[in-house]
């Protein structure tokens, strides 16, 4: 008989001892257990302080942490609640245009427009898809393919907001540095928020549905509601990030409701790997630094990605995160059987 | 007191009659058991009960409310509960995290759900109880492992725990001992006697008669949609008409 | 009766744009989003092969049909294969290759409209009093004969008939025989074929832009999704209703906002009936 190996995959002796209370009587194990949020967060809070040497890279590192917010919104919705929804840059558009709304008839300040934008342009996304609810799988993917598609006609056929030209002079951030520290504590804060919120009850009977929705309604809960509350917090992320956006480039126009701002977050999160919203943080920081470097090269960089997604969907990649997360807590050996 | 009442109920899937005029009344704390071969038309009939189905005709009153037509929820809010015939739990949480959900739910929390642990405490050792009170060893992982991992018998007692934890006035059990073992079932029909006791009113569609008849005194028969007989065990079992439906001219 | 000719025109484009959709996912359950990238992919190969290879334009219309054949093989065969089943993968990866392709040739400098296919024969009928040139009468023609051609085809033949079976049920056809892989690359070819030829039928009655790519897709999504995904007999009925609605809107309302009553169209009937108007009404989602 032919023995084979198999790959065995076992718990780090300190993985196990971490997860007790007894963590905390060690140096050692407090640090392996904080030592990968530290990471995360330090280096969120250090990157503006080290673009001081290099200024071309700060609005990288603005768009890294849209792009991040946008990932974690499709990661929430597809991995948490089911929903695959690939119109995100409906969301950025909406909030884009509420935050140069807010602006400039409202006269608001960006720190007032923005949250306030995020949370209106919420609202309202979710008033638009509550139709949408009901589908599922596919048909939610399609319909939510022709959101940003229907804005943008829209817009062009009835010239509203400045037609094809958008609206010009939205009033932008006094000075870099809180421009950088807005938003890269507003994303952190988000994504912990988001991460907490998933583990709560609600966040409970999100994942249950994605489970089984029939289950969920015959224990008495209204999935439809549910299902909007969850719309409305991955919108009000979109939202964020179009209304910042519209404030640091002082414009918003149609191209916030292009291609770009619903591929490359679906890219990143895979990349990434879904399912932990930190898989799609590190996904935005590996590929629009990647998009940056192509830029010269223009069209290419949305063929480099939707290549990247292919490959990595095809052959079935857990993502990096979930990869490093393995490697962290686990170690593999060979086991004849 | 009649505690739910179905009056003329039918329900088409396209020209298929599935439903045809069917009337029952079942008492406060009774237990009515609802047999019938194979396609008959029982889980349809749970479905139009329970919202999941929009019935065609006829009027579903509970506790004096005609509820045809509102939605499963809402039903479920009003307190009636049902298991699913082939059991829907939510294989990547943990067993006992899939009673979270029924104790979020609003009835849960407005009525407190079991032993009041939708309202106040804590969520996860109210499950725990909840549990072992439809027999998870406490002591054990079973607990704890995802509800995807756990074998046919807890899976149903999962069921029947999702239905507790909400408090249900009728319980309404979608053949709970189908793929049970004999000792499996043995330990399943003193819970649900318990539940009885306890105030609660439980229809069962059933095709395991023997243990069925143990618990139930009054049962109905339909076939094709139609109800064919009602009665005590016996006089059911005598119908001609039965044995006509379960044996084939 | 301006509106009936152009409206019948227009209702053929629509039917050779969604009928390889639709014969692809109605036979393999594959949403071939990709479509609307063959499409461009199509026009410009032929475009390349008549103007760097100085081909005629009959053979090398035929190059760049083999050609759109092969590219949906090869998506099936490298991509598809190995997620089959998972919609939402398939959804993406197709998508993503589409885009791919059609930012391909925009990299590679094709923009702008100075890219063009001949048309057959020129000049102009006249049919009422509505002149009506001969490569629209073309495109009819041609959706008439590509119809009968398909239902032939799934009807007679024994590769068809295969289609069909793997259609109404993938896993008895299996057990018969059937090989799913080779009728999804079968249906994938044909697909891609069907969605190249309405390129080259329809590229002379403009230019070859790279954005026709995403116009097509929705155009042949919103045929599809109104008539009931998969449905054939649904997807030329909604082609005539989508056909006429366009022609409507461009004569009493304005061009652009042709898109905006496509669109429209897709989202109602995604939100009113998502199995479609004209598709056999599934009661599946009623089950539980």
């Amino acid at each position: 008989m032919k023995t084979g190996k198999r790959r065995e995959r076992i718990d780090r002796g300190i993985k196990v001892r971490s997860d007790g209370l007894y963590a905390l009587s060690s140096w050692r194990e407090i640090a392996y257990l904080l030592a990968p949020r530290t990471l995360l967060i330090g280096g969120f809070l250090l990157a503006p302080l080290l673009l001081l040497l290099f200024p071309y890279w700060q609005k990288v590192l603005l768009i890294v942490c849209i792009y991040a917010l946008l990932a974690m919104a499709f990661d929430f919705l597809a991995n948490y609640v089911g929903l695959v929804c690939l119109g995100g840059s409906f969301f950025v558009g909406v909030g884009g245009y509420g935050a140069a709304l807010l602006n400039k008839y409202c006269g608001l300040a960006p720190f007032l427009s923005i949250p306030l934008a995020a949370l209106l342009g919420a609202a309202f996304c979710t008033l638009l898809l509550l139709p949408c609810l009901p589908l599922r799988g596919v048909y939610f993917a399609i319909i939510t393919l022709m959101y940003p598609l229907m804005a943008t006609r829209i817009i062009e056929a009835f010239e509203l907001f400045g037609g094809t030209n958008g609206m010009m002079d939205v009033a932008g951030f006094a000075n870099p540095w809180i421009e950088q520290y807005f938003l890269v504590t507003a994303t952190l804060l988000l994504l912990f928020g988001l991460r907490r919120l998933a583990v709560e009850d609600l966040g409970l009977v999100i994942k249950g549905i994605k489970d089984n929705d029939q289950s969920v309604r015959a224990s008495g809960i209204n999935i439809t509601f549910i299902k909007a509350q969850a719309i409305f917090y991955a919108a009000f992320l979109g939202c964020f990030a179009g209304a910042y956006l519209a404030h640091v480039y002082m414009w918003a126009g149609l191209s916030m409701f292009a291609l770009d701002f619903s591929i490359i977050p679906i890219a990143a999160t895979v990349v990434g790997g879904g399912g932990s919203l930190m898989g799609a943080v590190l996904g935005a920081v590996l590929l629009v630094p990647l998009s940056e470097a192509l830029r010269a090269f223009g069209p290419l960089r949305i063929v480099v990605y939707s290549l990247i997604l292919t490959v990595v969907i095809v052959i079935k990649g857990e993502g990096l995160l979930n990869y490093l997360a393995r490697k962290y807590s686990q170690f593999e050996r060979w086991v004849e059987i | 007191m009649a505690l739910l009442t179905v009056h003329g109920l039918g329900k088409k899937f396209g020209g298929i009659t599935a439903l045809n005029n069917i009337d029952f009344t079942i008492d406060e704390g009774e237990i009515m058991g609802i047999i019938g071969p194979n396609g008959s038309g029982k889980t349809t009939l749970i479905n139009c009960i329970t919202g999941f189905i929009r019935a065609s005709a006829g009027k579903i009153v509970f506790e004096g409310r005609d509820i045809r037509g509102l939605a499963p929820h809402r039903i479920v809010n009003l307190g009636i509960c049902r298991t699913f015939q082939i059991m829907r739990p939510y294989a990547s949480l943990p067993a006992y995290k899939n009673l979270i959900i029924p104790l979020y739910s609003p009835r849960a929390r407005k009525t407190g759900g079991w032993r009041g642990g939708g309202r106040h405490g804590d969520r996860n050792i109210i499950a725990l109880d909840l549990l072992e009170e439809v027999g998870f060893e406490r002591e054990s992982k079973v607990p704890y492992k995802l509800a995807g991992t756990l074998p046919t018998g807890y899976l149903k007692r999962l069921e029947l725990a999702r239905c507790l934890a909400l408090n249900p006035r009728l319980l309404i059990c979608d053949e709970v001992f189908s793929g049970l073992s004999m000792s499996e079932i043995a330990s399943m029909v003193p819970l649900i006697e318990k539940l009885n006791r306890s105030g609660v009113t439980i229809i069962m569609i059933e095709h395991r008669l023997k243990e069925l008849f143990r618990v139930a005194k009054r049962v109905m028969a339909i076939s094709y949609g139609d109800k064919i007989v009602e009665g005590t065990p016996e006089e059911v079992m005598a119908n001609e008409k039965v044995k006509e439906a379960y044996l084939g001219a | 009766m301006e509106i009936i000719i152009y409206g019948i025109v227009n209702s053929f484009k629509l039917i050779l744009i969604a009928f390889g959709f639709t014969l692809v996912y109605g036979t393999s359950r594959l949403p071939n989003f990709a479509h609307g990238a063959i499409f461009v992919f199509t026009g410009f190969v032929a475009w390349i092969m008549m103007h760097k290879l100085n081909l005629p334009f009959l053979p090398a219309a035929v190059l760049a049909l083999a050609s759109a054949a092969l590219v949906g093989v090869v998506i099936y065969q490298f991509i598809l294969k190995r997620i089959r089943g998972m919609s939402m993968n398939e959804i993406i990866a197709t998508y993503a290759i589409g885009v791919a392709l059609i930012e391909t040739f925009r990299w590679l400098g094709f923009k702008g409209t100075t890219f063009t296919l001949p048309v057959l024969r020129e000049g102009v009928v006249f049919i009422a009093d509505v002149p009506v040139d001969y490569q629209r009468l073309l495109v009819v023609a041609i959706g008439i004969v590509m119809l009968a051609a398909v239902w032939a085809f799934t009807k007679f033949t024994r590769t068809g008939l295969a289609l069909r079976g793997i259609a109404q049920d993938e896993r008895a056809a299996m057990m018969l025989g059937i090989d799913a892989d080779m009728t999804g690359t079968l249906a994938m070819a044909l697909g891609s074929a069907l969605s190249g030829l309405a390129a080259l039928m329809l590229f002379p009655l403009g230019s070859i832009v790279v954005e026709a790519g995403y116009n097509t897709l929705v155009f042949a999504l919103a045929v599809c999704i109104v008539g009931g995904i998969g449905s054939w007999g649904g997807t030329i009925m909604a082609a005539f209703v989508l056909g006429f609605l366009q022609v409507i809107t461009v004569t009493y309302l304005a061009t652009h906002f042709q898109m905006v009553v496509t669109l429209a169209a897709i989202i109602a009937t995604l939100i009113i009936r998502p199995s479609g108007f004209f598709g056999k009404h599934k009661e599946l989602e009623e089950r539980v």
